[in-house]
């Protein structure tokens, strides 16, 4: 215990004093996500919020042949840009960009509009760029609410009641709570704390293990007369202090943005005060211990502190994987899932912010798994410490 | 006082240390020496512990070093062939660092560190971090750690490699000094000169025989050579046919 203890003290001792890993495990790990995060969702919010508030603007060609459509286009605040384009020449205006959505009535229009028979328009768009593609299909909207408008008063001419046309009439209820539809811009942000929590331990399981024999003092650590398995624990137990501390700074940090970020105008709440931080924390709290126990376990095969750095970059991809399944096939909280490191915490974090209920049993099974494969990857290591090739 | 008693190892299919039997004595310097590669290393790793031998066994006073590796390990101070520091801490806690891990208490180590810190000339570092220390610094710092729980034996592992003169001496005097207070001193190198300045007695290995295991002169008189370099070479040349 006082081998521990000791171990423990110098670690974290020592790489307090490296001004380097500091800012990599205390300010970029944790802090990267959550202001790469507010920035993005803050401009998305923006965004959506600007483009509903914000006039239709049509650039239209032979509107003289549809004053009918053009002041129906007019009386739903869409702008109008009138030039005399030609589909081609408007083709080419959207493709060098002078023009975004075209809308072209041809010379036939008038005569096909009074024959009752479809009338052609054209509207010349590139769906390749998001911002065009919402904006066409606005307009798209507004001119089929133009022509059933025609269709009704078409029908009712003929005695015939419109109602006939509308046989289904479907009606959604969106079951989203405020803080469900959060989630979907939120999802990823659990990533970010699984990140956060790596990257606070990741210098020094590096430091602790390849420093230690790339700078040569492994050799005389390995001559004192203490259990291998002791100084194995002392480290992963440094590692996982900052670790801790990373998760703590990185929440702590996911709170401040989300108070400046206009969730609320979009009819959400993000639940994310600090009670939900005091959460993720105890969720994320048995991934800590697995993650330090991987991160030093695997660095403790390398020979040097760049071969170390070369694959404990993969190790911080791992956890993106099951998080990214989940997304792909939508998963939900399920106990059987429980039993994945990484994609137990995503879903449980997940749950706590769309304030669902969770069971006191997936929460056990979480931290049980984790633990358990912490124990088993701290004894590999242990095992490995006490090899002879340790020594390289 | 060391007994290594037939000490085999194999790496592979290299026989790296064959049947090597020798005594390092108290109050004497006993000198690995050998031509790179011969495995001397390997030897003294066996003999503290962090290798273990394939046949034969190594004690520390008595000690069976794979038996009873915790007791015999307190009983040595090591000085690896690479004596690393680490370059964050001060000089003091680096070693402070090792008597804690040797057990002992606060306040016996800080009287051991400053007790040390007189002997070895490291006043005026002693609470500096170690990082841009000098080589003669260093070895002194990694010196002072290995006999900072007081051991009764001392193995260093090429201690000199990288010294400057002035370090050199420095080192010899302090290794003579160590062996005047009675300890046991096993140190390893390819240097002739220190070898035969320092040691009482000399084992010479080749390829992982040892091939002498007497006091410099008596190898020197036994091949009828001036220097001790010359009936290196000769006790050499005789075991592997190198002229």
């Amino acid at each position: 215990m006082r081998t521990l203890l000791t171990v423990f003290r110098k670690e974290f001792l020592e790489n307090l004093r490296d001004r380097r890993t500091l800012l990599s495990a205390l300010l970029f790990g944790p802090l990267f996500g959550p202001l790469l995060f507010g920035f993005v969702v803050s401009r998305m919010l923006n965004q959506s919020v600007v483009e509903t508030d914000e006039p239709l603007r049509l650039t239209m060609a032979g509107g003289e042949q549809a004053p009918g459509l053009v002041s129906y286009l007019e009386s739903q605040g869409v702008q109008l840009r009138f030039t005399s384009f030609t589909v081609d020449a408007a083709r080419a205006a959207v493709q060098n960009g002078t023009a975004k959505v075209v809308l072209i009535v041809p010379a036939e229009y008038p005569t096909r509009l009074l024959a009752a028979v479809p009338a052609p328009l054209f509207l010349v768009a590139d769906s390749g760029d998001s911002e065009t593609r919402k904006t066409a299909d606005r307009a798209r909207m507004v001119l089929a609410a133009y022509g059933s408008g025609i269709a009704q008063s078409r029908l009712e001419l003929r005695g015939v009641s419109p109602l006939l046309a509308l046989p289904v009439a479907v009606n959604d209820i969106d079951v989203a709570t405020p803080s469900g539809r959060a989630v979907a811009i939120l999802g990823f942000m659990t990533y970010f704390v699984l990140f956060a929590v790596l990257m606070g331990g990741l210098y020094l399981a590096i430091d602790s293990t390849a420093g230690e024999r790339e700078r040569g003092s492994l050799e005389a650590l390995l001559c004192l007369p203490v259990s291998r398995s002791h100084l194995v624990g002392g480290k992963v137990l440094a590692t996982c202090a900052y670790m801790c501390l990373s998760l703590a700074i990185s929440l702590g940090a996911f709170v401040g943005v989300f108070r400046f970020v206009p969730l609320e105008r979009l009819g959400m709440s993000a639940n994310l005060g600090a009670g939900t931080a005091v959460a993720f924390f105890a969720i994320c709290l048995p991934f800590v211990p697995l993650g330090a126990c991987l991160m030093t376990f695997v660095a403790s095969f390398t020979r040097s502190y760049r071969e170390a750095q070369t694959y404990l970059t993969t190790v911080l991809l791992v956890p993106t994987l099951p998080i990214a399944f989940a997304s792909i096939y939508s998963l939900k909280t399920k106990s059987s899932l429980m039993f994945i490191p990484s994609l137990s915490q995503h879903l449980l974090m997940t749950s706590v912010l769309k304030d669902e209920r969770i069971s006191a049993w997936d929460v056990l099974c979480s931290a049980g798994s984790s633990l358990t494969l912490a124990l088993l990857l701290l004894s590999l290591t242990a095992r490995h410490w006490r090899r002879e090739t340790m020594l390289g | 006082m060391i007994e290594a008693e037939s000490l085999h190892k194999r790496f592979g299919n290299v026989d790296a240390v064959v049947d090597v039997s020798f005594v390092a004595r108290d109050g004497e310097i006993t000198g690995v020496l050998g031509p790179n590669g011969a495995g001397k290393s390997t030897c003294l790793r066996m003999v503290y512990g962090v290798l273990s031998p394939d046949r034969g066994s190594a004690r520390i006073d008595g000690i069976d070093v794979r038996g009873e590796t915790s007791v015999a390990r307190a009983h040595m101070g090591v000085l690896p062939h690479a004596a690393g520091l680490y370059n964050n801490l001060s000089a003091r806690e680096n070693i402070r660092y090792f008597g804690l891990l040797q057990s002992m208490q606060p306040d016996a180590l800080e009287e051991r560190t400053q007790l040390l810190a007189c002997a070895l000339g490291m006043e005026a570092f002693i609470d500096r971090r170690v990082k841009g220390f000098s080589q003669g610094q260093r070895i002194k710092v990694a010196l002072a750690r290995a006999l900072v729980h007081d051991p009764g034996t001392l193995i260093l592992d090429e201690p000199t490699n990288g010294l400057d003169v002035m370090a050199i001496r420095n080192l010899r005097s302090m290794l003579v000094e160590l062996k005047s207070q009675g300890r046991c001193i096993l140190f390893s190198s390819h240097v002739m000169q220190e070898v035969a300045a320092l040691c009482d007695r000399v084992v010479i290995i080749g390829r992982g025989h040892v091939l002498a295991d007497d006091s410099p002169e008596t190898i020197r008189a036994r091949c009828g050579a001036n220097t001790l370099e010359e009936a290196f070479l000769h006790v050499l040349g005789n075991a592997e046919g190198v002229s």
